[in-house]
């Protein structure tokens, strides 16, 4: 089967206003934001047979099998469900995903939902995505941090391309400059270049300012067939395109220290859309770092290996430019409770929809969100026009 | 809190055995002739399954880096600063290690490195670690 482009609707999304919240236990944020997209939508908890979470991470409240933990909490017995896990980019995958089994008939309205409590619910422990046995025995006894892996693609980028550290920092300048105009964004006052340099060091050569935000908080959107979507007369975003793709989880596994595997689930999703890079008209670009964002842009297709430093720093990724991203100001300056993937995809519904937060572009007509998951591990990409 | 150690396996156990005694090894592919690294029971490149140890010869080069500031792995938070790196091995493979004993301001990537064996708090376990070549 093709992909059923142009098939599938998201026909309502929920962001949760909060940025902090101790005390509030992952689930109730869940819950809260289902029921929020569900109203956006015009639907109700008893119209979902569909239901996709991930929320095995200590600050996400649930376990191995959480996403039986959520039904439940919900109170719901989908027909159809998804966990895939591959970190912060699983929301977009969960999406594709839906759009295959809602076209395939097997269910008819699917709601994707997140939340963590990532700033508040911090139980110490590390922050590796495997453990020192099996193949983790000869990597995680040198203490790869979530960021220090990331800096190993920087610092290779860097290397290879000449990339510099004020080009990393002007995707973080705007995405800050983003965030000035979405009044639920966790940090809004305009930052510099300069401020990102003179940022604490966290893991050269990324500052603090390279690295998301931390928050509590959540986020759900609701998808149906494109009939159902009709019939409820509500706005809607259609599910044009779709592609996922592995690549290792274990830095010594990485091929290219320059590219992701975006590469690959970008040219899925282009393929499956039939579309091109120059008929996207903006973007939501999975931001946990600086540097993922610029290697995304590049394995997207939007500039040319190595160039993507030349890129940001041009305005392209400014509203108005050639394509504006992450307009709610993202994951390094919005809202990032730990993963960020389902963040992406309701921004890119609010702006197909006209209903932003924060800065609306005029009229897109597309919209390309890019989730990166783990450590440069999975990604998975989507394509949604009006 | 005591760092992560290597939970050693059947499969693993000559590697962790060969570190104690200041050797390195990587596996070879029988069948095709390719290092791998990690060990497995399969080679990735021809999918066979006649592998075996090899003694690398513990040199190569600094393929990427981080110097780590600040961690949420409270473990790791009396080594701070450190090395995290790839080091490409003159076999072909990459591995992961710390580097120890370069200025921060010498490293960079292509650094040529050796591999040092630094005790753990495992008498049982000596961690291979790179350092420059020259030192």
């Amino acid at each position: 089967m093709a992909f059923p482009a142009g098939e599938v609707a998201i026909v309502g999304a929920y962001e949760s206003p909060l940025r902090k919240a101790p005390g509030v236990h992952p689930f109730a944020i869940q819950a809260d934001c289902v029921l929020g997209a569900l109203a956006d939508a015009g639907l109700e908890l008893g119209d979902v047979d569909g239901f996709a979470t991930a929320a095995s991470f200590p600050t996400e409240g649930g376990m191995q099998m959480s996403i039986s933990e959520v039904a439940e909490y919900l109170g719901i017995h989908p027909r159809w469900f998804d966990s895939t896990d591959i970190g912060g980019a699983a929301f977009i995958t969960h999406a594709g995903h839906a759009a295959l089994a809602i076209a395939a008939g097997v269910a008819d309205v699917v709601v994707v939902s997140y939340a963590a409590a990532g700033y508040s619910g911090v139980i110490p422990g590390p922050d590796y995505a495997t453990n020192a046995a099996g193949p983790g025995q000869f990597e995680i006894p040198y203490g790869p941090s979530t960021v220090s892996t990331y800096a190993l693609a920087a610092e290779r980028h860097m290397h290879r391309y000449g990339t510099t550290l004020e080009q990393l920092a002007a995707i973080a300048v705007q995405c800050r400059a983003n965030a000035g105009s979405n009044p639920q964004a966790r940090f809004r006052d305009p930052i510099t270049v300069e401020d990102v340099l003179s940022s604490p060091m966290v893991a050269t050569p990324l500052h603090r300012l390279d690295c998301c935000i931390v928050s509590d908080s959540g986020g759900a959107f609701v998808m149906t067939s494109r009939r159902r979507a009709e019939a409820l007369g509500r706005r809607a975003a259609y599910v044009l395109g779709f592609g996922e793709a592995l690549g290792q989880l274990s830095m010594n596994q990485m091929e290219d220290f320059t590219t992701t595997a975006a590469v690959h689930s970008g040219a899925r999703a282009f393929a499956s859309a039939g579309l091109r890079p120059e008929e996207i008209d903006c973007a939501q670009i999975y931001d946990s770092f600086t540097i993922t964002v610029l290697l995304t842009l590049e394995a997207l297709g939007f500039c040319a290996p190595g160039e993507g430093g030349a890129f940001v720093e041009s305005g392209a990724i400014a509203p108005g430019g050639r394509l504006p991203i992450n307009t709610d100001g993202g994951g390094l300056s919005s809202n990032h409770p730990g993963r960020r993937g389902v963040f992406t995809v309701i921004e890119a519904y609010r702006q197909l929809t006209g209903t932003a937060p924060g800065v609306q572009l005029p009229d897109p007509r597309t919209c390309l969100v890019s989730g990166t998951g783990g450590s440069l591990s999975a990604t998975a990409t989507m394509i949604l026009g009006r | 809190m005591e760092k992560p150690l290597p939970i050693v396996d059947d499969l693993t156990r000559p590697y962790w055995d060969a570190a104690r005694e200041g050797r390195l090894l990587v596996q070879r592919c029988n069948g095709c002739g390719r290092h791998q690294w990690y060990p497995r029971v399969l080679c990735t490149a021809c999918h066979g399954t006649d592998l075996a140890y090899v003694e690398a010869a513990g040199t190569g080069r600094l393929h990427a880096f981080s110097v780590v500031e600040k961690t949420p792995n409270i473990e790791f938070a009396d080594d701070l600063p450190y090395v995290l790196a790839i080091i490409e091995l003159d076999e072909g493979v990459r591995v992961a290690a710390n580097i120890v004993d370069v200025p921060q301001e010498e490293l960079r990537c292509e650094l040529p490195l050796r591999v040092v064996f630094r005790p753990t708090a495992d008498s049982s376990i000596v961690l291979p670690c790179f350092t420059g070549a020259t030192r």
